[in-house]
């Protein structure tokens, strides 16, 4: 081996190792734009919005005026719609996910149902919307109404919630199945009293998960002609006299959050894009919530759990 | 004999029990596929009056879209110039960067860093999207409006921006997912023949991953065409037909939104014109998904 060989490997191996370094700067950056982004737009939101933040603004309905303007009918909207989406999609999500982890054989209909599932993540949300109004409000008359909102977001996050409580039944080991079959337990009895307990807190994670992204959808509602301004609040779903309980606010109008806040934001005026920051603060914070609530489960569980 | 009796009735009632219980649970899988059908059902019904009034020459050639207007015009190609265009500048952004950051999380980055990292890319995927909407608008279009002061206050640079940096987190996640599947004794054989961390990257594992990859660039695609409150908001309402994203325009989803706003009678024109704009959305996207299956049956890699 002569010398300046050697210097020009040296050389060589030292241009292409600047690439490293470089290429890694770039990551960084991108990923600083990335997280950069999220925190400008929180703290513009908080800057903008904080000022309306007041007791006042929780309990008032939307008005003519900004500074009396509040989301009281949007977060009671809001948190109805999520319980009929929470009713309708977590049964029917879970029992698919159990249908096609634990029971379905492997068939044209198994393949069919699992590639659907998959084509369904991929829809347009606004999609989905246009089903609504055209099955939910006009074919089956429910009108547009919190149950019709409640049944489209479920129909929505279906898909997050089959896919998140698949992968919770897959990390169950095949061998509690094989011991609880050896106990001559039936596939059921098997499932409902092994598999799914083991794996409750991984369901949950892709239902607040699901649940969190339905909170934020805003196309989907419009479609089904959720109203803006709405000055009064649904029937209250606990009553006085027997039987206690209503369920009269079903069929109610409604608005929701993110309706309230595009409703603002729409408006030139300087006084209501506060109320749309406002609005996007508390809309941001229950997102921000839901999904922190999930990510700690999700550490826990991969913590706790050691098969 | 009354004993084993009884516990033959026993088994049959249980095992009429799990027949049941696996219909149940079967009919709940099928909820999927019945919604999929309803999906292509309505938009296909909804828009038959629509296409019985206005012939499909004429939705798909007319360059203007007045369909609430006395002087009415059915041409589908402004809405679709403009989700295209948002789309090309959400992905302008998203697919570079979403890239570049799936390769150094899964190549380069420390193991601490990336379990940081991760959960705020997540955060910045379940913002609401109106939330971005209001960014834009207020944020990102003063900006841009420092660099190009005529820029108009509604466009769809702002919007397709601010939709960019939405879409990264869906991008970077199942690209690194991706390569995080490359076997690592292929990196190993990278290293071992002299290759640096960033030629493994770049030439070892981003081929290898390339399937997964192309996954996510469609997911991404898909996104970006659905996308609706932050065109809705920062892009302007207005049907115009332009390749040009300094300008307003409206898209697919913005016009149905628009609509949907307004009173909007059952079998009006309105609402006819809104399931026609909903099929081509829905074929726009089923063509992405079509090109994007090709591409991971075309480049799979079978380790």
């Amino acid at each position: 081996m002569n010398q300046p060989n050697i210097n020009e490997m040296r050389g060589l191996i030292a241009r292409h190792k600047r690439w490293d370094i470089i290429f890694a700067i770039v990551g960084l950056v991108c990923l600083l734009v990335g997280i950069l982004t999220l925190l400008a737009l929180f703290g513009q939101l908080v800057a903008e919005g904080l000022p309306r933040l007041k007791p006042g603004f929780f309990i008032s309905f939307p008005s003519r005026s900004a500074e009396e303007a509040g989301i009281l009918s949007a977060w009671v909207g809001t948190t109805l719609v999520m319980l009929v989406t929470a009713l309708a999609a977590v049964p029917l999500g879970v029992a698919s996910a159990i249908y096609l982890e634990e029971y379905a054989p492997k068939n044209w209909l198994t393949a069919v149902i699992e590639i659907n599932v998959t084509n369904l993540a991929g829809v347009p949300s606004i999609v989905y919307g246009l089903l609504a109004l055209g099955l939910f409000v006009y074919q089956l008359d429910l009108g547009q109404s919190i149950l019709s909102a409640g049944l489209t977001l479920a129909l929505l996050i279906l898909p997050v919630v089959i896919v998140a409580t698949r992968e919770a039944l897959r990390a169950v080991p095949g061998s509690i199945r094989e011991a609880a079959y050896a106990l001559g337990a039936t596939r059921w009895q098997m499932v409902s009293n092994h598999v799914l307990p083991y794996s409750q807190g991984g369901i949950m994670t892709g239902v607040i998960i699901g649940l969190s992204r339905a909170i934020g959808e805003t196309a989907p509602i419009i479609t089904i002609g959720a109203l803006t301004f709405i000055a009064f609040l649904p029937h209250p779903p606990v009553t006085g006299e027997f039987p206690y309980l209503s369920f009269a606010w079903l069929k109610d109008p409604f608005t929701v959050m993110p309706i309230q806040m595009f409703n603002w934001t729409s408006r030139p005026e300087e006084a209501f894009q506060h109320n749309a920051a406002a609005a996007g603060v508390v809309l941001l914070g229950m997102t921000l919530l839901m999904n922190g609530v999930a990510i700690w489960l999700r550490y826990r569980i991969r913590k706790r759990i050691k098969w | 004999m009354n004993g084993k009796n009884h516990r033959l009735a026993h088994s049959h009632t249980r095992h009429l029990r799990e027949r049941l219980i696996e219909s149940v649970l079967l009919l709940a899988a099928l909820s999927s596929v019945a919604t999929t059908f309803a999906i292509v059902a309505i938009l296909c019904y909804e828009s038959i009056p629509f296409f019985r009034k206005v012939p499909l020459k004429e939705f798909l050639t007319d360059s203007q879209w007045t369909p609430l207007f006395d002087d009415a015009h059915y041409g589908i190609m402004p809405l679709v110039a403009g989700t295209l265009t948002t789309t090309a500048v959400a992905l302008l952004v998203a697919i570079p960067m979403g890239t570049v950051i799936a390769i150094y999380l899964s190549e380069f980055a420390p193991h601490r860093l990336r379990e940081v990292v991760k959960p705020f890319l997540e955060l910045l995927g379940a913002v609401p999207t109106v939330v971005f909407g209001y960014f834009a608008l207020g944020v990102v279009t003063p900006l841009l409006q420092m660099i190009y002061p005529d820029l108009s206050g509604f466009n769809m640079l702002s919007a397709g921006l601010v939709m960019g940096i939405m879409i990264i987190p869906y991008i970077s996640s199942v690209s690194e997912d991706a390569m995080r599947a490359v076997p690592m004794h292929i990196r190993e054989g990278s290293y071992a023949m002299g290759a640096t961390r960033f030629q493994t990257a770049t030439r070892v594992v981003v081929p290898s991953a390339f399937s997964g990859i192309a996954a996510a660039y469609i997911l991404g695609i898909s996104r970006a065409v659905g996308e609706t409150m932050i065109v809705a908001v920062a892009a302007g309402m207005q049907p115009n037909l332009t390749w040009n994203p300094l300008e307003p325009a409206a898209t697919i989803s913005a016009y149905i939104v628009q609509v949907c706003l307004g009173d909007l009678p059952h079998g009006s024109i309105g609402y006819q014109t809104i399931f026609a704009a909903g099929l081509t959305l829905m074929l726009m996207t089923l063509v992405f998904n079509i090109a994007g299956y090709w591409l991971k049956k075309r480049f799979r890699e079978v380790y």
